[in-house]
């Protein structure tokens, strides 16, 4: 895998940069109808960013990345639903520091071991997780689903309208947030530390590189960044069900990584648009071809084009630029 | 006191019949991932297919349950082997990421097929006369059924046992697990061998999820739920051996049963939570040599 962004390469923006948000913001005005599904793409690029973050830069194999998702789901719904808490910036960082401190206790625990021991305990949070939402009836509403949240208007000024107008920007607003953090993070020495680590760890550990330390804070981060994507799911869509935790939605969102391009910046986007565009579209008239077709993909992209959609955009370019 | 001796009796009883079960399926997954390094999180697709493949032999073509439960090995086998060639042996040596990645692809599709093909409920089981109703030990009653499986995998285990141990291509597995490099050099052909072993392994996955459907429910979800259980059993026993997977499968049945008949609010946690104990006190599982 070719890992074109990192430490040392030039950190200006290009001005390929700016396309993504220009898109987004010219969505916004011109596809009116469709801004409840951008904001459900937004969020899911802010998860994808988490987990690009640990999977893509830090080399961390997780099955398990719905637990901080889903945790930060959870505690939004449960603030707003049954503590009367509506603020949506306080439900916002509420969730982040719970999925935080889920993701500083169970890291703490899950990267002392390595390889099939480490899959397996991401895989047992999630499933710990998504235990506790099922049995914990009186908080969640287990397999009902929490309803009733609801959420006051932002800093007091923007109420969430019925055309998801106010969802969409604070869910582009966060999603830029998220993105000037991992871009940050990615281009500066401790970004470099995490490749170092995923590239070989052996080595780092040998100049002295503190590892342990290193993916403990990325994967902390990582887990607030998931809570805030969580939240951000509750509060646009006013509910919260047991299908945000466990192994199908962190299969998916690894699926939507993997699309786009895994330990690239872009493929965070690119990945989650084209899948939740083809969700969509698809998954409800052919729930059955649907599965199949993730299934195929992956295999797919794993056997041929190990980029995914951004390293194949890339050889493109790269054989176009030969040619002249 | 005779109640909670009672309960005890049963509690262990099915959680051995359970762990039994556990065993069979998982102890392919094992051998494969010591030997080849793959991680195959699709395993339980295999489980599955096993499952299907009797729940449909028994109720549409009205075989007779052996019969059923030979071809639920076979055909597993046999067509792991054409997964193995074609696809799974393209990405030995590949990054971890990638076989994970490439294996949850596999489950994915699995799932969709089995969807497709039989539905999303629960397959029943039609077991013959001779395996329903009680059967008396020592003044209790058991299953039938679950005495037999108790039996009949014990028997399996035992041969597996004496094969990897006694026969010669025991000999070859153990050494291609030691050190895959030197047994290569002293001309085992571990390609063969791999593709082999592969077809053992995942043909006693289909032998126990065939075994197991009466206990654990096959329906097209089932290797998406099952996957922590063998995993579990995978890394607490420890990779490329025998002995680890049946101490973890026994520990994990029986817990497991007891939690469930107990304390049934607590679901799977103290499962979870004695696993993340075990491994941090010993990371490469209880019989493991590897991290």
């Amino acid at each position: 895998m070719k890992h074109p962004v990192g430490y040392g390469a030039d950190a200006r923006l290009r001005w390929t940069e700016w396309l993504p948000w220009v898109v987004a913001v010219a969505v916004f005005f011109l596809l009116p109808e469709y801004l409840s599904l951008g904001a459900r793409v937004l969020t899911y690029i802010l998860f994808a960013l988490s987990l690009d973050l640990v999977l893509g830069y830090a080399g961390i194999v997780t099955l398990g990345h719905a637990a901080f998702f889903g945790t930060g789901a959870y505690v939004a719904g449960i603030l707003a639903a049954k503590l009367g808490v509506t603020d949506p910036v306080i439900q916002l960082l509420a969730s982040a520091a719970a999925a935080a401190l889920l993701g500083l206790a169970t890291g703490a625990v899950i990267l002392r071991t390595h390889g099939l021991a480490q899959l397996m305990l991401t895989l047992a949070v999630a499933a710990v997780c998504l235990e506790i939402a099922n049995k914990a009836t009186a908080l969640t509403g287990g397999a009902d689903g929490l309803s009733g949240v609801s959420v006051a208007a932002i800093f007091g000024q923007f109420k969430f309208d019925m055309y998801g107008r106010t969802a969409y920007l604070w869910c582009l607003l966060l999603v830029f947030t998220g993105w000037w953090l991992v871009r940050r993070v990615i281009y500066s020495p401790f970004g470099a530390t995490l490749t170092g680590i995923r590239e070989n760890s052996v080595r780092m550990h040998s100049i002295g590189a503190p590892v342990y330390q290193r993916l403990l804070t990325v994967y902390t981060l990582s887990a607030a960044m998931a809570g805030t994507a969580g939240a951000l799911l509750t509060q646009t869509n006013q509910f919260v069900g047991l299908n945000v935790l466990g192994f199908e939605p962190s299969g998916e969102i690894l699926v939507m990584l993997i699309l786009g391009g895994v330990g690239r910046l872009y493929g965070a986007f690119v990945g989650p648009l084209l899948f939740l565009i083809a969700q969509d579209y698809l998954a409800r008239q052919f729930p059955e071809y649907w599965y199949f077709g993730i299934g195929l993909i992956l295999v797919l992209v794993v056997l041929f084009a190990r980029g995914g959609i951004l390293g194949i955009s890339d050889a493109i370019i790269a054989r176009m630029g030969r040619k002249s | 006191m005779e109640a909670f001796f009672s309960s005890l009796v049963s509690v262990a009883f099915h959680g051995v019949a359970y762990g039994m079960i556990l065993y069979v399926i998982s102890v392919g997954l094992s051998v494969t991932m010591g030997l080849m390094g793959f991680t195959n999180l699709a395993h339980g697709v295999f489980a599955m297919a096993g499952g299907y493949i009797l729940c449909s032999a028994l109720a549409r073509f009205q075989m007779p349950f052996p019969l059923a439960l030979a071809l639920s090995f076979v055909l597993v086998a046999a067509a792991s082997v054409v997964l193995e060639r074609l696809l799974y042996s393209r990405l030995y040596g590949a990054a971890e990421l990638e076989q994970v990645l490439f294996t949850i692809g596999l489950i994915f599709m699995s799932v969709a097929v089995a969807r497709l093909v039989f539905g999303t409920l629960q397959q029943p089981v039609l077991l013959p006369e001779y395996l329903k109703g009680p059967f008396t030990i020592l003044g209790r009653e058991f299953p039938v059924y679950r005495v037999f499986l108790i039996v009949f995998s014990a028997t399996m285990i035992a041969g597996l046992w004496l094969g990897v141990e006694r026969t010669l291509w025991g000999a070859m597995v153990r050494a291609a697990v030691d050190n895959r490099a030197m047994a290569q050099s002293i001309g085992i052909n571990t390609r063969r061998l791999f593709t082999i072993t592969f077809a053992v392994g995942s043909g006693l996955a289909g032998l126990g999820g065939a075994l197991g459907a009466e206990i654990v429910a096959i329906q097209p979800t089932y290797p998406f739920e099952q996957l922590v259980y063998f995993l579990i059993v995978v890394s607490v026993g420890g990779l490329g051996n025998l002995r680890g997977p049946f101490v973890a499968a026994l520990l994990i049945g029986i817990t497991d049963t007891a939690c469930k008949y107990w304390v049934p609010q607590f679901g799977a946690f103290f499962i979870y939570a004695a696993t993340i104990c075990l491994l941090l006190w010993r990371p490469a599982g209880l019989f493991g040599s590897r991290a």
